[in-house]
């Protein structure tokens, strides 16, 4: 057991360095150099630029730099705004993003596990067709339309709660939250309804209820454990997309978190945060990944034995 | 194992036996015809601007109004139609071209060829693609062709495995070791025996990757990363109703209505294709 641990960290480390090291080379690999924009400075202004970024190393020199300065976690300079740091950056924004997505996945757990577990138990009656059509449509609409629509509905036409900006008015984390959640709520239903349905067909399950267990005893001790595995196995891949879905939030609420840095760093081409927060970004998944990996190992008896 | 004809009739059978799966192939259908029909179809260009005008809501003349800055938002829905579909079916044909090698080389090679080969599958698996395809278009500018091969080169990993494991099961059937046997070359055995076995969740989870295909393409341009103006897509069209939905909701509303039904559409008929190729595995 320890040892199928040890292994995926085996792994996961060298997989986050050649990670760093491939944006490293591709951002370099970037037309133009960073103050391009800019208008046109004198040699010596562009001289003494290069040496504060590194840039006037050579190359091989600057990657060594750069990731031994990454291991310290200093994620360099700004290009893009002067005397902010990559890292101070990060700092700011990531526990906004944190929080939002934690909320999100929240709802998505209690709304996704609930729908999923009555649908499985009340297999083939409308407690099982509705919830499954709604989780039909949450997966087919894109979070940068249900975002607009339920500010649309509820923020402009109810005027219920705020349309933007985070812990600024009572009530604004809730539309973010949602939105981000809806998706993995509809995923999280059709999986644990998935695996709800196999473990109620399994031996162990009968022979819980032959013994005379009432039903819902039966369900909460005996089942949920084996049929939300796929959910727990769902969601380390599901913070890559947790993510990319803050990028998509994080702009239509006008939160200031990582993701909307992260945009803005592509839309400006801020090449230094762009390069800063996808390793970062990558190194989390990878980490969570893991994490989840290792989750299910934990949760299967089975998966147990054989590793 | 059944002929090969009686499968894929059977397969018909089942699949018209499938309401939400036809209803979904129809307005595919449709939808492609529209796209490829645009220039005929469109009432107004989709480009031609008058400020004057400006938004006005749906009416005779413009089916569902005018965007802000005069344009008809009809004829940019169908214009739109023909980038967000040519997304989906080219950059899935990228994911299919490299899912299909990759997923038979393994599979039919297996041993040390194949665990190495997997192994890399499972390890891009953990990584965050949606960044790399950001990175990419950053550095190398905003360019429609790239996009199509950087969502391409992110959706294989799937068809891969899906693949291996097809190629795996076949390979050890009796009829494939006898063509070994009369030394039919790899080459040969790819094209005659083991290609037309695996056609048919090639094809299944074709029709499934590009609903994610035209959703990454959307995500993208939402954010203004992916399809530059003067071109449109669906997704860049919902970012400029998001801009104006206050005022002008329609300009939200028409297109965002479009889109979904079409990944409706799009997974309904996939999933019933799954089923009637593969009756054995049914949907979750």
């Amino acid at each position: 057991m320890l040892q199928v641990i040890l292994k995926r960290i085996a792994i996961a480390i060298p997989v986050i360095l050649v990670v760093a090291s491939v944006t490293f080379f591709l951002v370099r690999m970037a037309p133009g150099g960073p103050f391009d924009a800019e208008k046109v400075v004198p040699p010596q202004v562009m001289k003494n630029l290069n040496a504060v970024y590194n840039l006037d190393a050579p190359l091989i020199i600057q990657y060594r730099d750069y990731m031994v300065n990454i291991i310290q976690g200093d994620f360099g300079p700004s290009f893009r705004y002067p005397g902010r740091s990559v890292t101070e950056m990060i700092y700011t924004g990531l526990p906004v993003t944190f929080e939002l997505a934690f909320y999100a996945i929240i709802v998505a757990i209690i709304i996704g596990v609930l729908a999923g577990v009555i649908a499985a138990v009340k297999r083939n009656t409308m407690l099982d067709y509705i919830p499954m059509t709604i989780a039909m449509i949450g997966i087919c609409m894109p979070t940068f339309l249900l975002g607009p629509l339920l500010v649309l509905f509820f923020g402009i036409h109810l005027e219920l709660l705020p349309v933007s900006g985070w812990d600024s008015l009572a009530g604004d984390k809730i539309l973010p939250s949602i939105t981000l959640g809806a998706a993995y709520a509809a995923y999280i239903a059709r999986l644990s309804r998935g695996g709800m349905l196999e473990t109620l067909s399994q031996d162990y399950i009968r022979t819980a209820r032959a013994k005379g267990l009432p039903e819902y005893k039966v369900i909460i001790n005996h089942a949920l454990q084996g049929g939300l595995v796929p959910v727990v196995s769902f969601l380390g891949p599901a913070t890559a997309g947790l993510i990319g879905g803050s990028f998509v939030v994080e702009t239509i609420f006008q939160i200031p978190g990582l993701g909307r840095f992260y945009v803005e760093a592509a839309f400006n081409r801020d090449y230094t945060m762009i390069l800063g927060t996808t390793i970062f970004f990558s190194t989390l998944i990878i980490f969570f990944n893991l994490l989840s990996d290792i989750a299910v190992l934990l949760m299967n008896p089975r998966a147990r034995s054989e590793a | 194992m059944n002929q090969q004809s009686s499968l894929w009739s059977d397969a018909w059978r089942r699949l018209l036996a499938n309401k939400a799966a036809v209803a979904g192939g129809l307005i595919l259908l449709f939808l492609i015809v529209l796209a490829i029909f645009a220039p005929w179809i469109a009432p107004h260009s989709y480009a031609y601007q008058n400020l004057e005008l400006g938004a006005q809501p749906p009416s005779s003349e413009f089916l569902l109004g005018t965007d802000t800055l005069g344009r008809d938002l009809f004829s940019r829905i169908l214009y739109g139609a023909r980038v967000s579909l040519l997304v989906g079916f080219v950059a899935t044909g990228v994911a299919l071209v490299i899912g299909v090698s990759w997923g038979i080389i393994a599979g039919y090679f297996g041993g040390k060829i194949d665990s190495l080969m997997m192994r890399i599958v499972d390890v891009l698996y953990g990584l965050p693609f949606i960044i790399f395809i950001i990175l990419l278009m950053v550095i190398f500018g905003r360019n429609i062709w790239l996009l199509f091969a950087a969502i391409g080169a992110v959706e294989w990993l799937t068809m891969a495995r899906i693949v291996r494991g097809q190629v795996l099961t076949i390979k050890n059937q009796e009829y494939v070791l006898a063509a070994q046997a009369m030394g039919v070359t790899n080459m040969q055995m790819f094209r005659k025996h083991i290609f037309p076995n695996i056609l048919g969740p090639i094809a299944v989870y074709a029709t499934l990757t590009i609903p994610q295909v035209m959703l990454l393409e959307a995500f993208l341009s939402f954010l203004g990363l992916g399809i530059q103006p003067p071109m449109s897509s669906w997704g860049t069209l919902i970012r400029y109703g998001v801009e104006s939905m206050e005022e002008y909701s329609w300009l939200l509303i028409y297109p965002g209505l479009t889109f979904t039904i079409t990944l409706f559409a799009l997974n309904f008929f996939g999933d019933g294709l799954r089923d009637a190729l593969d009756p054995k595995i049914s949907s979750d």
